[in-house]
């Protein structure tokens, strides 16, 4: 009977640890879950907000910028973020309330092709135009020497000789 | 060989085009997307506890105004020039509702009764309001007709001859 009251007792003491261990497994598991899933949000956020032009600063984004308005519109991207909405959606937000100004990189459409377009443009002409100079300067330099006056070149190897000859 | 001494003139045109366009734009003038649309439909608290919703407006023309007790003296100029409109228009119908961002109440409440608002006014807390207007900042003025559309925005303090201009167009509308 004592026998099985400690036994009792001794099962009893394993479950309330058992119990216990898998309470605070518990417990840390859902917290490095929260904390994942906040920097995950936190790492959305900047993503977004670094694409987005603060509107009162000169040429910042709002992710770096510490302007009030670049810090409510970055509340503003969380929100949105959190309620499940996507980047190209956030964007759109932003668009439609600012224009296309309020993107830090213009669209790749339309007139905008132009600005990313014109730099590759300009490097690839550039390029042919140092070709083009550079095979004008090689074709112009003559393979052989200028022409010499044949008595000077003929006194510079008598010279030569009776140097040699010294 | 002619050709080749209006070559560089020639490429200069371009630039100088792209030149002459970019100095003559003001780099700080956002356009707004919102002109010629319906204006979001916002609900603010006043500051005397009163609701404000755009939507319950339709029918009334309205000018809304963002402004700030901070923002010296572009909204300073103009604060007289919209408790007169308002005063002067309201019994014709027209709306006068301010915005103030970014504030401390104190300071907003003493800047209405410096200049003795009668019009409705409200802080926008969290700058939801002056986000969803594109508002980049204060002083700006929109110029909303009676179905609730933006006819036009004002960046800057809004003078006597743009408020005579746009109210009176605003008020003929239908």
């Amino acid at each position: 009977m004592a026998l099985r009251y400690e036994a009792g007792v001794r099962h009893r003491r394993v479950v309330r640890w058992l119990a216990m261990g898998a309470a605070v497994l518990c417990w840390q598991g859902a917290a490095s879950v929260l904390a994942a899933s906040s920097l995950d949000l936190e790492d959305r956020v900047r993503e977004i907000a670094s694409e987005l032009r603060c509107v009162v600063c000169q040429n910042l984004s709002v992710a770096d910028s510490p302007s009030d308005l670049a810090k409510e519109m970055r509340n503003l991207v969380r929100e949105q973020v959190q309620q499940g909405k996507s980047r190209e959606e956030v964007q759109a937000y932003f668009v439609s309330r600012y224009g296309e100004y309020v993107l830090l990189s213009p669209p790749k459409r339309g007139f905008n092709l132009l600005v990313w377009g014109l730099p590759f443009l300009a490097v690839v002409a550039g390029g042919g135009l140092v070709y083009l100079v550079t095979r004008r300067w090689t074709e112009q330099t003559p393979s052989h020497g200028p022409a010499v006056d044949p008595a000077y070149s003929e006194r510079v190897r008598r010279e030569l000789k009776e140097r040699e000859r010294v | 060989m002619s050709w080749r001494r209006l070559l560089i003139p020639l490429a200069s045109v371009p630039v100088i085009l792209l030149l002459a366009y970019g100095f003559r734009t003001d780099p700080k003038a956002i356009p707004s997307p919102l002109v010629h649309k319906a204006a979001p439909d916002v609900r603010l608290k006043a500051f005397d506890g009163g609701e404000i919703s755009l939507a319950g407006l339709k029918g009334k023309p309205v000018v809304l105004n963002f402004w700030a007790s901070w923002c010296y003296p572009a909204c300073y100029e103009e604060a007289p020039l919209l408790e007169a409109t308002w005063k002067r228009f309201k019994d014709q119908g027209l709306m006068v509702v301010g915005v103030d961002i970014q504030d401390k109440e104190a300071n907003a409440l003493e800047f209405i009764r410096r200049f003795g608002f009668t019009f409705p006014n409200a802080p926008d807390p969290g700058s939801k309001v002056s986000i969803d207007f594109g508002v980049y900042g204060v002083p700006e003025t929109f110029f909303i007709d009676r179905q609730g559309r933006i006819v036009s925005k004002h960046v800057g303090a809004v003078t006597p001859a743009v408020m005579e201009a746009q109210v009176q167009a605003l008020l003929k509308g239908q």
